[in-house]
C-alpha cells in the first residue's frame, strides 16, 4: 500500500522533499513499518524522529492522523484504515514548544 | 592573492563569509541549515574544500553535514553517536548522580593529515572519531571511562567536551577540555588519559584544587610550540609551559578574568587574545564596552583593543568557540557575538570592523586561509 506522509518543514529540507510524501509500505501498517520505510528511503532522517538504537520517539516529535494523537500508541499498533487507504495522511509534527 | 573563508555557526543556521587577503570586502553565504543550531563548522587542513558541520535541534536531534566544495553544497552523513559500553553516571548540578546521555556535538576537529578523519567532542562529555568521512563514528571510550568520570559535572551549557587540540609534534598526543571536568591529555592516541589540572583553583567546587571538576572554558596552543598551552577558565586566565602538567595564572591586569574564548596569534606564539566578560552571572562586557585584550608576552601584561569595537551600551557575549585567527601576514583575528556580529581585525587586533552585524547569536567562528 502507499500512504501519504507529511513531515515538518525542517525534516522536509533534510530529506530534500517538498510537500506530502507518497510512501509505499510493505506488510502491516504500523508506526514502526512506516518509519523503517521512511528511513530506508531517506537515510538523512535516521535519528531525527526516533532514537537509532532504542526506536523510541524523540520527545519533541508527535504523530497525528485522522485528528487523533497517535504519539503514545505502541510502535507496532495498526495505523488507522484511513491512513492505509490513503484517505488521510500520517502527520509527523514537531511539538509546539517555541524556539 | 590568498583568500580567507570564515565558517560561522549560529543558533539558527550556518554562514560562510569569504574575502580576499585584504579582508575588507566580504561575501556572505547563508543561512545554511536555517533554523537549526549550528554549534560548530570546521574545514579539513588536508583538503580545505572538505567541511564538516554539527547541526542539531531539540526537536530532531543531531545531524552531521559534510561539504566537498567549500560550503556550496552539503550532504548529511552519519549521525549515530553511541557510547561504547556502559555509561554510568556523572554528577548533576546538585552533586547527585546523573546518567550519561548524548545531547549534541559541540566541536569537530578534522585531522591535519586525512580529510576523512575527524574527532568530535560531544555532550554528555565523550570523544568520538570517524575515519570514513563522517559516515560512522566510534567513541574513544578511555576518556569517558576515566576513573574520575563520576565526579565530572555540567557547566551552564551542559557537560560538554568543547576543545580538541591535536599536538603536531607528538604522534598520539592530544589535549581535550570538558566543562566542568577540566583538561585531559592522551599520549597514546586516545586509549588512556590523564587529568591535567594542577595549578587550577576553582571556588565553585568543594576542593578548589581538586584533580577534576574545573570549568575550563577553552584552551589554545600555537602549532610551533605545542608544549605551551593557554586557558580561559570560568574565572582565571592560565598558562602551562609543560604540556599541561602544571598551570600558572596570567590574568595580570585584565579588568576581569572571566570569559570564554582564548586564541593565539598565527605568527607570534606569545601573543594571545581574550574577551573579558564581567562575571559568570552577568554574561556581558564590563561597562558596556566590547574590548578584546591582547598580551604580547604570553601574559600577564594585557592591553585593551577597542578601535572599531562598540564602546558604549554593548551587552553581548562572546562564546568559547567564537574566536579564530587566519594565517595571513598581518594575522587576522575574528570573533562573533551573541548579538549576531562577526568582527575582523586584519592587523592583529589593532583595529576592527564588522563583517556582518545582524546574524542570529554566534556560537562558533573558524577561519580558513586559502591559496
Amino acid at each position: 500500500m502507499t500512504i501519504r506522509l507529511v513531515l515538518p518543514a525542517h525534516l522536509r529540507t533534510l530529506a530534500r522533499v517538498s510537500g506530502e510524501i507518497k510512501l509505499p509500505v510493505d506488510g502491516p501498517l504500523t508506526q514502526r513499518s512506516v518509519l523503517d520505510t521512511l528511513e530506508a528511503r531517506y537515510p538523512a532522517l535516521r535519528g531525527t524522529i526516533r532514537d537509532q538504537d532504542t526506536g523510541q520517539r524523540r520527545a519533541f516529535v508527535r504523530f497525528f492522523a485522522c485528528e487523533q494523537d497517535l504519539s503514545h500508541e505502541a510502535p507496532d499498533a495498526p495505523l488507522p484504515d484511513a491512513v492505509a487507504s490513503g484517505a488521510e495522511p500520517l502527520l509527523v509534527v514537531g511539538a509546539m514548544a517555541g524556539g | 592573492m590568498s583568500r580567507v573563508r570564515a565558517l560561522v555557526g549560529t543558533r539558527k543556521g550556518a554562514f560562510v563569509l569569504s574575502a580576499d587577503g585584504r579582508r575588507d570586502r566580504w561575501e556572505v553565504s547563508g543561512p545554511h541549515f536555517g533554523g537549526w543550531e549550528i554549534y560548530h563548522l570546521k574545514g579539513s587542513p588536508a583538503n580545505p574544500e572538505r567541511l564538516y558541520a554539527s547541526q542539531s535541534s531539540s526537536w530532531f536531534g543531531q545531524v552531521i553535514q559534510r561539504s566537498n566544495d567549500g560550503g556550496k553544497s552539503w550532504e548529511a552523513v552519519g549521525n549515530k553517536f553511541a557510547y561504547d559500553g556502559p555509561t554510568g553516571t556523572h554528577q548533576w548540578y546538585d552533586g547527585t548522580p546523573h546518567p550519561w546521555q548524548f545531547a549534541r556535538v559541540w566541536h569537530l576537529e578534522p585531522s591535519p593529515a586525512d580529510a576523512d578523519t575527524v574527532y568530535a567532542g560531544v555532550e554528555d562529555a565523550a570523544l568520538f572519531r570517524t575515519t570514513d568521512g563522517g559516515h560512522t563514528w566510534q567513541e574513544l571510550p578511555g576518556l569517558r571511562t576515566h576513573e574520575s568520570g563520576h565526579l565530572w559535572q555540567p557547566g551552564a551549557g551542559g557537560m560538554c567536551l568543547h576543545t580538541i587540540l591535536l599536538d603536531p609534534s607528538h604522534a598520539g598526543r592530544m589535549f581535550i577540555a570538558i566543562s566542568a571536568a577540566g583538561v585531559f591529555r592522551t599520549d597514546d592516541g586516545g586509549k588512556t588519559w590523564r587529568p591535567m589540572n594542577r595549578g587550577l583553583r576553582s571556588e565553585q567546587i568543594p576542593n578548589p584544587t581538586a584533580e577534576v571538576g574545573h570549568c575550563v572554558h577553552r584552551i589554545a596552543m600555537h602549532r610551533s610550540r605545542p608544549g605551551v598551552l593557554f586557558m580561559q577558565k570560568h574565572w582565571d586566565v592560565m598558562r602551562s609551559d609543560d604540556a599541561g602538567e602544571s598551570w600558572r595564572e596570567i590574568s595580570g591586569n585584565l579588568p576581569t578574568d572571566f570569559g570564554f574564548p582564548i586564541d593565539v596569534h598565527a605568527h607570534e606564539p606569545e601573543t594571545i587574545y581574550v574577551v573579558p566578560i564581567k562575571s559568570d552571572s552577568e554574561h556581558y562586557p564590563p561597562d558596556g564596552k566590547l574590548r578584546v585584550y591582547r598580551s604580547r608576552d604570553g601574559g600577564p601584561e594585557w592591553e585593551p583593543l577597542t578601535q572599531g569595537l562598540p564602546q558604549r551600551n554593548c551587552y553581548v557575549n562572546v562564546l568559547r568557540d567564537a574566536m579564530a585567527v587566519d594565517t595571513l601576514d598581518p594575522c587576522g583575528i575574528y570573533f562573533g557575538t551573541t548579538g549576531g556580529q562577526v568582527f575582523v581585525s586584519p592587523n592583529g587586533g589593532d583595529s576592527w570592523m564588522p563583517i556582518v552585524e545582524h546574524l542570529p547569536a554566534v556560537v562558533s567562528v573558524e577561519v580558513q586561509t586559502l591559496p
